[in-house]
């Protein structure tokens, strides 16, 4: 039986993507969003706009309560112990500055950070340049044949000098869950702070930062099925209070003169000038919408999919996977075939797939790859879709080869 | 301003394609009547910045015209730069400098190839092009 998804009505944009023949594989990248999550957005406008923290008068008090009440949500979505651990920023990438900004005193020269061969430019980028900054160490853990960070080299990497351990939950172009207890037991007998890009992680089945332990936990909304221009960070009391304020502006201080002023702690510290206040409310309509869904049906339709895509993918003569996929994504090259030249012909067949590098350049050189393409699932696609793409794959092959 | 002579021939067959596939067929036998650059042209100094794809761009002054040369490792992106070639080479700065490229993909049915997404290599090789150009016109 073809597998459908009972949420696909749920999601105004992936039916009128299809509607305009475009088969949307590419929600890695953003996801579509529900119907609840317009009306919130559109009705939080509607209802008449105002500043958060600010004012005394009804509608800043309701814009706030209603912000607030997000930062709840997200907290019960994390199993956070309180809402008061959780940063609203503008991205996540966002929120890896912050903390490599933030946490810039903690590191004396000579201090390592450790990272892995497959992060996203975000959760590279910035301790890469804080590196530079204080003359630290960038330790680059490498991965094991499957494409998981290799335990035994990086219990030899993670020494002394480790201070941070930063690392991707789930990779955004090898489609595997992390080995992240045992990393972060190898940083924590170090006393180095942990943090984890849960960024497509946190997509895919409820996490618990308090049960994996981490000191910080960093997300966005737009790809959890809310708006853009939301970030998430999460952190434990105690590495919050590690944290130096990073952006001055409105709001995020308590008393100040026109030469020395008193910040707020966490959250509010953080969030200096207006928040994306539509937003932020919008993305607790997503979650209010996620907690209604059957999470054990979600997930079995999802390992379903990927199921079928990576059997599709494995019949393909000539067919490499990047590492071994198991869950939301999987990435791909074909031999002979350049993958501009697979992406080109996908999209004149109105598949929505990427190709490149995935924003994880060093990863795919390392792999000896300028790109892969990759297909990856949201909770509303269905075997139609996969199998649309495989049609076009083969045209697409055919034509090519 | 009347088309060169490839250009004219380029536009009479894309316009008689029907569908995609026709289309890719025929950008890729123009892709592949490009003349290749030597590994010497391939260097990182004529390599285009932008494209996800490799792309180099040699352009060379001859008295008041231009002969620009390019290629890819990318079949399709190399028809797309030989449909290019095909209407610019040739002319002088001044007229080359004048020509409304982004037209050009659309008389032929390919304007979605000069997108502003930053993967599309078309664009960076534009811009390339433009500051080759510049360069040379203040040299």
């Amino acid at each position: 039986m073809p597998l459908t998804s009972p949420w696909r009505a749920d999601f105004p944009g992936i039916l009128a993507l299809a509607a305009e023949g475009q088969t949307y594989l590419d929600s890695a990248a953003t996801a579509q969003k529900p119907q609840a999550m317009l009306d919130a957005l559109l009705g939080y406008y509607a209802s008449g706009a105002a500043n958060v923290h600010r004012a005394q008068h009804v509608p800043g008090e309701r814009a706030t309560r209603a912000f607030e009440a997000t930062r709840e949500k997200v907290a019960r979505w994390l199993n956070a112990a309180n809402a008061e651990q959780i940063i609203f920023t503008r991205s996540a990438t966002e929120a890896f500055n912050l903390l490599a900004y933030g946490l810039e005193q903690q590191f004396q020269p000579g201090d390592e950070i450790v990272i892995s061969s497959l992060e996203h430019h975000a959760n590279l980028l910035p301790w890469q340049q804080l590196a530079q900054r204080r003359q630290l160490k960038l330790v680059v853990l490498p991965l094991d044949a499957y494409g998981l960070i290799d335990l035994s080299q990086a219990a030899q990497l993670i020494g002394p000098r480790t201070r941070l351990l930063a690392i991707s939950q789930l990779s955004n172009v090898l489609g595997s869950w992390q080995p992240l207890r045992p990393l972060m037991a190898l940083a924590q007998a170090q006393g180095a702070l942990t943090v984890v890009d849960g960024s497509q992680g946190v997509v895919h089945g409820r996490q618990d930062v308090q049960a994996l332990g981490c000191d910080f936990y960093v997300c966005s909304s737009h790809k959890l099925y809310g708006p853009d221009g939301v970030g998430l960070l999460y952190g434990r009391p105690q590495a919050l209070e590690q944290l130096s304020h990073w952006q001055f502006g409105g709001e995020m201080l308590q008393d100040t003169d026109y030469h020395n002023a008193r910040f707020r702690p966490a959250p509010l510290g953080f969030e200096a000038g207006t928040p994306p206040i539509a937003s932020v409310i919008a993305l607790g309509a997503s979650l209010d919408y996620l907690s209604s869904l059957d999470a054990s049906a979600v997930s079995a339709h999802e390992e379903a999919l990927h199921r079928e895509l990576i059997t599709g993918l494995q019949q393909r003569q000539g067919l490499r996977l990047l590492g071994a996929p198991t869950v939301a994504l999987a990435s791909f090259v074909i031999e002979g075939v350049h993958p501009a030249d697979l992406a080109h012909l996908l999209s004149e067949q109105g598949i929505a797939v990427r190709a490149g590098h995935h924003c994880a350049m060093p990863l795919l050189h390392g792999l000896g790859l300028s790109g892969a393409v990759r297909v990856s699932l949201g909770l509303y696609n269905e075997g139609a879709d996969l199998r649309h793409f495989f049609d076009a794959l083969d045209q697409a092959l055919e034509l090519l080869q | 301003m009347s088309l060169p002579e490839s250009a004219q021939v380029a536009l009479v067959a894309f316009n008689e394609c029907r569908g995609w596939e026709q289309r890719a067929r025929l950008l890729m036998q123009w892709g592949d009547q490009l003349p290749p650059l030597s590994e010497a042209e391939r260097c990182d100094a004529n390599r285009v910045i932008g494209c996800e794809s490799q792309v180099w761009l040699v352009a060379e002054r001859q008295g008041e015209h231009w002969q620009l040369r390019a290629s890819s490792d990318a079949r399709l992106l190399r028809g797309l730069l030989a449909l290019l070639l095909a209407r610019v080479n040739g002319l002088c700065a001044d007229a080359l400098t004048q020509v409304d490229v982004p037209d050009w993909f659309t008389q032929l049915g390919l304007a979605r190839h000069l997108s502003p997404s930053r993967s599309n290599g078309l664009q960076a090789v534009l811009a390339r092009l433009h500051t080759l150009l510049s360069d040379t016109h203040q040299g």
